[in-house]
């Protein structure tokens, strides 16, 4: 199991993730409380929802860099409704079609007009950080009584426990593409498409369909994170989430998914973002650590990936 | 007729000219430049000027993409050379003396080198994606900055190193002359020599270039190192230019400024092709205004 492309980097990963914890459990006091567990959800809540989306585009050996100034869009988009007083009933549906949209366009110009994800991703990047500074060049908080109480709401899992109702926002989302990706037609194709694209056309798969879908969804995650992210900061602000993009391919990455597509599950990704958060939180912890170690560690976990993803990948040919 | 229409510079070279017909109208005053101090100003001065950082990045960037690779990694150079070089000249005891900010900027030269070459060496060696390997120092490498700055925005007062960036030669920007310098080596080596079809074959074809005895490994070696001295060329440029390294904001998203000059400039993503004088047309064209 350690040595197939398919299971082993997310068996690392996990052995991984539970080595930090011990780590961090013998180093400080309190770090191994129910709490400081959950905290990984309730703080990644919308970054989970974005790797989530970034594992579909992934698997199909594409890439989505937008999904940062998407984040970053929907935040202004909510906050600058809001404001104008729409209701949070009209507003969170406009922003998820919108996203929704603006994906279907990336798909398209993917699949029809044979540019690179790379490209048409950055474009998509480009234009939703241009139409974030349309909207406003200000931070934008949010007083709306339902999107506040939204983000004060706790609910209690019994001892002292809370999670927020984000955290269930965001663990439907993994439930859903976990029976997406397993157990429907689609989700094969997108195994499919990622594993040999051409393979996929010859067995007469709906290879254009499904291309386009998954920047849809990853869209539609992209637009769902930032409402989540909304809900956690109450504000929007153009400048916001600023290479979050990056942590979302890390955590694909971190989580076993092959980035030539084709390998890769959407719990990975999960467990991804919980290493990406616990090492925040160790360095949090520590207190004398710099924040920016963060982006190193990141950085040195993505290299180890990546060439146990090599390793594995060139045994098997 | 037809030969000028399929050119790979002909769409690029329209737009640009289209939008300076538009500037032409709706600014009048655009293409006026006078002679102020012995210097030249003007709007296309200062597009040239401020473009020079991502114009020297994208001539490295060119030779990468290229060779069918990408090299994201290129904001991060900037900021760890900014880095490197401000806290030396904010370490020596004379921070104006000539022979302290050559000894600042050869050391970041010299590790951007380093770090050139363990681009080179994930791709070549390993055989890494030139994306995901590039993408590891693009995300630790501004941390490394960060620790270098020690977290500190690093204010330099320095005249020779501030003459990187906004100091004059001749009536035209230094910053302009290192861009011009580094373009007519890349030129002289790619169409000078044989060096130029290597490049190109190893980006067509890699397996078949070995096979007809290119060392590829070593020309994605150096085109990697050149790309990344060439980052850490436009960082200096860049933190001379703010006369302060901000570990943070120097160079960000200039990789992405850079991919697109060289992608509008006609160079094909997918390797084999390329323009090293697109870059030029392409990097005036999108700092607009």
């Amino acid at each position: 199991m350690l040595t197939s492309p398919k299971h082993g980097p997310v068996v690392v990963t996990l052995v991984l993730l539970l080595a930090i914890f011990a780590i961090g459990g013998l180093r400080y006091r309190g770090f191994l409380g129910g709490q400081v567990f959950l905290n990984l959800f309730v703080d990644n809540a919308y970054l989970i929802v974005l790797a989530v989306g970034m594992t579909f585009v992934i698997l199909t050996g594409g890439i989505d860099l937008s999904v940062g100034a998407v984040v970053a869009l929907s935040t202004m988009i909510a906050a600058s409704m809001l404001q104008a007083g729409w209701s949070p009933g009209v507003v969170i549906p406009l922003i998820l079609i919108a996203t929704s949209v603006l994906g279907l366009l990336v798909g398209l110009m993917i699949h029809v007009f044979k540019v690179q994800p790379f490209i048409a991703t950055l474009a998509a990047m480009f234009l939703a950080r241009g139409l974030c500074y349309i909207i406003s060049n200000n931070s934008i908080s949010i007083t709306d009584p339902f999107f506040t109480a939204f983000a004060y709401t706790r609910i209690p899992l019994g001892g002292r426990l809370s999670i927020t109702p984000s955290v269930v926002v965001a663990v439907l989302v993994v439930i859903a593409a976990v029976v997406v990706l397993q157990y429907t037609r689609f989700g094969r194709t997108v195994y499919a498409l990622g594993g040999g694209e051409q393979s996929g056309m010859l067995m007469g798969l709906a290879v254009a369909r499904t291309k386009v879908l998954v920047y849809i969804i990853s869209g539609f995650c992209s637009g769902l994170a930032g409402i989540l992210f909304t809900f956690y900061t109450l504000s929007g602000y153009p400048l916001t989430a600023i290479g979050t993009e990056l942590d979302a391919i890390a955590a694909v990455v971190i989580g076993g998914t092959l980035l030539t597509g084709g390998y890769g599950f959407v719990l990975g990704s999960v467990l991804g973002v919980l290493v990406l958060g616990v090492i925040q939180t160790i360095i949090t912890f520590e207190g004398t650590l710099s924040s920016w170690w963060t982006r190193i560690f990141i950085g040195a976990l993505l290299l180890v990936f990546i060439v146990l993803q090599k390793l594995l990948t060139a045994r098997r040919r | 007729m037809s030969r000028v229409l399929t050119n790979r510079l002909f769409w690029p070279v329209v737009v640009l000219l289209a939008l300076f017909a538009v500037n032409l109208v709706a600014f009048p005053g655009f293409f006026a430049i006078e002679v102020k101090n012995g210097h030249l100003f003007g709007s296309l001065v200062d597009i040239v000027r401020n473009g020079a950082p991502t114009l020297i990045i994208a001539i490295g960037m060119t030779l990468v993409i290229a060779t069918r690779g990408i090299d994201l990694s290129v904001g991060a150079i900037c900021a760890i050379a900014g880095a490197i070089s401000c806290s030396i000249i904010l370490g020596s005891p004379d921070p104006g003396n000539v022979g302290t900010v050559v000894v600042a900027v050869i050391t970041a030269l010299l590790v951007a080198l380093v770090l050139g070459l363990w681009n080179g060496f994930l791709v070549a060696v390993i055989g890494v994606q030139p994306i995901i390997a590039t993408l590891v120092l693009m995300t630790a490498g501004r941390g490394i900055a960060m620790l270098i700055t020690e977290g500190q925005i690093l204010t330099v007062n320095s005249a020779p190193f501030k003459t990187l960036g906004s100091g004059f030669l001749f009536g035209i920007p230094v910053a302009v002359w290192i861009a011009a310098a580094i373009f007519a080596l890349a030129a002289l080596l790619t169409r000078r020599t044989a060096l130029g079809l290597f490049i190109e074959s190893v980006g067509i074809n890699p397996e078949a270039s070995r096979q007809a005895g290119l060392r590829s490994r070593g020309l994605l070696f150096s085109v990697y190192t050149f790309s990344a001295v060439c980052a850490a060329i436009a960082g200096l440029v860049l933190t001379s230019n703010q006369t302060a390294a901000d570990a943070n904001n120097t160079g960000l998203f200039i990789e992405l400024d850079a991919i697109l000059a060289v992608v509008i400039g006609g160079t094909s993503l997918a390797g084999g092709r390329y323009s090293s004088s697109a870059p030029w047309w392409a990097r005036s064209s999108s700092r607009r205004s």
